[in-house]
C-alpha cells in the first residue's frame, strides 16, 4: 500500500510539471497574437481593437521573454500559486474549484447511473452467453458506442425535454438539470462496461472455484454473492478507471451542449481566448485528478483481490 | 474479513456522502417557473466589469447609463435628467435625477457618477477616445465635463454600456468590480459565470417598477441548444436564433417569432492596398458578382435584407435612400476585371502577369451564419474566376491582420449601433487615412476623413445630415468595404410573456415592462 501511494505521489509531481510545461509550449507556439486573443475574450467581438490589445499587452506584460515567463510560472507552481485568469481577473484556483465542483458532480452521477445500468445487464448477459438477451445487448451496446456523445445528448433532449417536457434542455441549479447530461454520459460508459461485466461474469461462473462452491452445497445465490461478485468486480473496477479518461473527453462536449459550467467547457473556452494560466491550471488539475483516480482504483483492487497484496 | 467489511462500509459511506454533497451543493433551490422570466442568449460572460461585459447588465436592467437611447436612435434622459453644452462646445453639464438609489442603499449623486466615469476612463471603451480635460462636481446633482476640443458625440458615448453608473462601494481598492451594485429595476441575485445570471426585482427603483420578480439569463452556446430551449418552453425569450431553425419554430403555437432589423451589417472588409484590390473596378466587380438575394433568401431566410450600402435604413442620417438595389451582374463583373488585364486561366481562375486571382477570406464563428455566408461567397466569386480560400478563425484575427497588413479579405458583422450615434463607429472605421481595425484598410480618401472630422464638432442638424449623406455616398461608390446583407435579429418569445419589445440597439431587454400570464 505504501509503495502504491509513494509511486503515485511521484507521478503527481511529474504530471504537474509535464502538463504545465507542455501547455505552456503549445500555447506559445499557436499562431495569432496572444494580446488580441485575450482582448477578444475580455471585451467581445464588437470591441476588440488594436488599443484593447495594447492595453492587454501592457497590463499583462506579454512582451516578456518566453523563458522568463516559464520560470515565473514554475516558481509560482512551486509555491502552489496558479495565478489569475487573464480574461476574468479571478484567481485560477477559484475558477477551477467552481468548474471542478460541477464536473465532478456530473461525473459522479454519470458513473453511478452507468453502474446501475451496466451491472444488472452485464451480469444477466454473462449468465447466458449467446442467448437472445446477450445478442440484443450486444447490438444496443455497439450502436450506443458508435455514436458521438453529443448525438446521444441531442436525442435525449428531443425525447425527454422537447417531446415529453420532463427535464430541462440545458442549464444547472436543480436536480432535474443533471439528469440528461449524466444519462448521455452514462449510456456511453455503460455500453462498454456492460460488455466487460458480461465477460467477467462468464469467466467467473465457468471457473473451477465457482463449480467447487456449488458442489460443496452452496445455493446459486450464495455462490454468486460469496464467490462470484467479488471475483468479477476486479477487472470491472480496473476498467472503470480507464473509462474515466474517456469520461473527461466526453464531458467537454456534453458540458457545451447542456450549458454545464464544468472544467471541460472552461478549458475549451480558455484555449480559444488564450487564457494561459487558466489552461495550465485546468490541465494540471485534470492531470492530478487522473493520478488520484488511478490511486483510488489501485487501492480498491488491492482491497478486493488478496492476490495483489502478495505481489 | 473485518478489514474487508470495513472497506466495503467505507465505500458505501463515501457513496452516500457524495450523493448528499452533490445534492446540497449543486442543486440549490431557486426561484420558480411561475415567477421567473427565462432568457436564452449566445454570449458567455466572465466578469462584472462594465468595460468587459457591461452590455449584459444593461440588457438585464441591472445597470443604467446617464443617457438612454430610444429604439429609433434618439438620445433620451437616463440617470441624467437633462444636459447642456456651452457655446464653445467644450463645457457640458449633466443634471442628475433625484431620488435614485443604488442596490446597496447608497444614493446617486454627482460624486458617485464622477467615480464611475473616472473608472471607465481608465479602462478600454469609447470614453477613452473622448478628449476629456477634466471632471468636476458642481453640486450634489450636477456634474461638469470639460473637453479639450468640441466633441458632439459625448452624450451618445455616455449611453454606452461601459459607462454605466455604479455604486462607489462596488469597486475594491485595486479598481476591480467585486459585486456590482447599480441603479436598475433588477439587482443581481446570483451570478455564475460564464453561463447564468439571476436577477431579482429591486423594490427601490426610481422608475417603472418591474412586475416579474426574477429574471434569468442562461447562455446557450450552441444555436441548436437555444432552439431546443425555445421549443421545450424552458426559455421564455430566446435570442439570436439560427435562421435555419425558424421554420420549425413557426409551427409551435406557443411561440411568437420576431424578426427585427438591427443596425448591424454583414460586410466584406478588403485590403484596398492589395495589388488585386487597389482599383475601384476590381472591388466593383467583386460586389457585382455577389448574389445577395440568394444569401438573404436561402441562408439568412430574411428576404429583402440585401445590402446596397454599409449602414441600414434605421440609421437614417447615414443611409442613402436614393441608391439602387445591389443586383448581381456577372457579365459586367467579368468585363470590369478583363479591362484590368485579368484573363481566365486553364482551371477557370483568372490570371494576370502569371499571378492567379486567389485571396484568403477570414471570418469567425461567434455569429453562426458568417461561416455559411463565407462559403456562399466563395462559390459565387468562383463563378467570376476568383479563387477564395475561406479560413474560420477568432474575431481578433481581423484587427490583428489589419494592423500587421496580412489581411486580404474578411467577412464581418459590423455593429453601427455600438455607440448610439453611428458617427462613433465611422470615426473608428474611416476617420483617418488608411482606415480602422474593423473599417477600411489601406484606403485613402481625404474628403471622407475631413467630413468625419467636421462632423465631430457639427451642432447643426441639417449640416450634419448633409455631411453624413455625402460620406455614405462616397462609401457606396468607392466600396472600401463591400456590403452583403443587413442584419436581422431572430427572437422567439413564449406566449406567456406579455408586452415584449425588442431594442434594436441591444441595450435593454425592457424586463420591467413585461408580465407573465398565469
Amino acid at each position: 500500500m505504501k509503495s502504491i501511494l509513494l509511486n503515485r505521489l511521484m507521478q503527481a509531481v511529474m504530471v504537474a510539471w509535464g502538463v504545465g510545461t507542455l501547455t505552456f509550449i503549445f500555447m506559445r507556439t499557436l499562431p495569432g497574437d496572444m494580446a488580441y486573443r485575450i482582448a477578444a475574450g475580455r471585451y467581445g467581438q464588437d470591441n476588440v481593437t488594436a488599443e484593447a490589445a495594447e492595453l492587454v499587452r501592457q497590463e499583462l506584460n506579454l512582451d516578456v521573454s518566453p523563458w522568463l515567463a516559464y520560470l515565473n510560472w514554475l516558481w509560482d507552481l512551486v509555491q502552489l500559486n496558479f495565478g489569475t485568469s487573464l480574461i476574468s481577473g479571478a484567481p485560477v484556483i477559484h475558477e477551477v474549484q467552481h468548474q471542478l465542483g460541477h464536473s465532478l458532480g456530473l461525473a459522479f452521477v454519470a458513473i453511478l447511473l452507468s453502474a446501475i445500468i451496466a451491472f444488472p445487464l452485464g451480469v444477466l448477459s454473462g449468465m447466458r452467453v449467446g442467448g437472445l438477451f446477450d445478442r440484443c445487448l450486444l447490438i444496443i451496446s455497439a450502436l450506443l458506442r458508435a455514436q458521438p456523445v453529443f448525438v446521444i445528448g441531442l436525442l435525449l433532449i428531443l425525447l425527454f425535454a422537447v417531446n415529453w417536457r420532463i427535464f430541462p434542455v440545458a442549464g444547472f441549479g436543480t436536480p432535474a438539470h443533471i439528469v440528461l447530461p449524466a444519462l448521455a454520459l452514462a449510456l456511453v460508459l455503460a455500453s462498454v462496461s456492460s460488455r466487460v461485466i458480461r465477460d467477467s461474469t462468464h469467466r467467473v461462473i465457468h471457473s473451477s472455484f465457482y463449480t467447487f462452491a456449488r458442489v460443496k452445497g452452496l445455493s446459486a445465490s450464495q455462490t454468486f454473492a460469496r464467490h462470484g461478485l467479488r471475483n468479477l468486480s476486479v477487472p470491472v473496477v480496473a476498467f472503470m478507471g480507464i473509462q474515466l479518461v474517456g469520461l473527461i473527453e466526453g464531458i467537454v462536449m456534453v458540458e457545451s451542449l447542456f450549458s454545464w459550467p464544468g472544467i471541460g467547457h472552461g478549458l475549451a473556452h480558455a484555449i480559444f481566448s488564450r487564457d494561459v494560466p487558466m489552461i495550465q491550471g485546468t490541465a494540471l488539475m485534470m492531470g492530478l485528478i487522473f493520478v488520484c483516480l488511478n490511486t483510488v482504483i489501485d487501492i480498491a483492487c488491492y482491497q478486493l483481490d488478496p492476490r495483489g497484496r502478495l505481489q | 474479513m473485518k478489514t474487508q467489511r470495513f472497506f466495503l462500509k467505507s465505500c458505501l459511506a463515501l457513496l452516500l456522502s457524495g450523493v448528499v454533497c452533490v445534492s446540497t451543493q449543486t442543486f440549490a433551490q431557486g426561484p420558480t417557473k411561475a415567477n421567473t422570466l427565462s432568457i436564452g442568449g449566445p454570449f458567455e460572460f466572465t466578469s462584472q466589469d462594465p468595460s468587459q461585459q457591461g452590455y449584459l447588465f444593461t440588457r438585464m436592467q441591472v445597470a443604467e447609463t446617464l443617457v438612454d437611447v430610444a429604439p429609433d436612435g434618439r438620445l433620451l434622459p437616463g440617470l441624467a435628467e437633462a444636459w447642456q453644452v456651452d457655446d464653445t462646445g467644450l463645457i457640458w453639464q449633466f443634471a442628475l435625477r433625484e431620488g435614485v438609489a443604488f442596490h446597496d442603499g447608497h444614493l446617486l449623486d454627482a460624486h458617485a457618477v464622477l467615480n464611475s466615469i473616472e473608472q471607465a476612463l481608465n479602462k478600454h471603451g469609447p470614453l477613452a477616445q473622448v478628449p476629456i480635460a477634466s471632471l468636476a462636481v458642481l453640486s450634489d446633482q450636477t456634474l461638469q465635463i470639460t473637453l479639450e476640443q468640441p466633441y458632439t458625440l459625448l452624450p451618445a458615448v455616455l449611453a454606452h454600456y461601459s459607462t454605466v453608473i455604479i455604486s462607489p462601494k462596488t469597486y475594491n481598492p485595486e479598481g476591480q468590480v467585486d459585486q456590482l451594485h447599480a441603479t436598475g429595476p433588477y439587482q443581481i441575485e446570483t451570478i455564475q459565470p460564464p453561463h447564468k445570471l439571476l436577477v431579482k426585482r429591486f423594490d427601490g427603483y426610481w422608475g417603472q417598477a418591474a412586475s416579474i420578480e426574477y429574471a434569468e439569463y442562461l447562455t446557450g452556446h450552441r444555436g441548436e441548444s437555444r432552439t431546443l430551449q425555445a421549443r421545450s418552453g424552458q426559455a421564455d425569450i430566446t435570442l439570436t436564433l439560427d435562421p435555419a431553425s425558424m421554420n420549425s419554430l413557426k409551427r409551435e403555437r406557443y411561440l411568437n417569432l420576431h424578426s427585427d432589423l438591427i443596425p448591424r451589417s454583414i460586410l466584406i472588409k478588403l485590403n484596398n492596398g492589395h495589388p488585386f484590390l487597389d482599383h475601384i473596378d476590381a472591388r466593383q466587380a467583386l460586389s457585382l458578382a455577389l448574389d445577395r438575394t440568394g444569401i438573404a433568401n436561402a441562408i439568412l431566410r430574411v428576404p429583402g435584407s440585401e445590402a446596397n450600402q454599409l449602414v441600414p435604413s434605421s440609421l437614417a442620417a447615414w443611409h442613402r435612400q436614393d441608391l439602387p438595389p445591389a443586383v448581381r451582374d456577372l457579365q459586367r463583373a467579368k468585363a470590369l476585371l478583363a479591362e484590368l488585364g485579368w484573363q481566365a486561366g486553364a482551371d477557370g481562375v483568372l490570371v494576370r502577369e502569371g499571378e492567379r486571382f486567389s485571396l484568403k477570406l477570414i471570418t469567425y464563428a461567434d455569429r453562426p451564419e458568417l461561416t455559411t455566408v463565407a462559403t456562399a461567397i466563395q462559390a459565387q466569386l468562383a463563378e467570376l474566376g476568383v479563387e477564395v480560400n475561406v479560413e474560420v478563425t477568432n474575431s481578433s484575427a481581423i484587427p490583428s491582420g489589419h494592423q500587421d497588413g496580412s489581411l486580404e479579405m474578411a467577412l464581418i458583422a459590423r455593429n453601427y449601433g455600438f455607440i448610439a450615434d453611428p458617427l462613433g463607429v465611422m470615426i473608428a472605421d474611416f476617420g483617418q487615412l488608411g482606415g480602422g481595425d474593423w473599417g477600411a484598410m489601406n484606403w485613402q480618401h481625404p474628403e471622407v476623413v475631413e467630413l468625419i472630422s467636421e462632423l465631430k464638432v457639427e451642432q447643426d442638424a441639417d449640416a450634419y445630415f448633409q455631411k453624413s449623406q455625402r460620406v455614405a455616398e462616397v462609401l457606396a461608390q468607392e466600396l472600401p468595404l463591400i456590403p452583403v446583407t443587413f442584419y436581422t435579429q431572430q427572437t422567439a418569445v413564449n406566449t406567456r410573456v406579455k408586452h415584449f419589445r425588442f431594442d434594436p440597439f441591444e441595450r435593454n431587454y425592457y424586463l420591467n415592462e413585461m408580465e407573465l400570464s398565469k
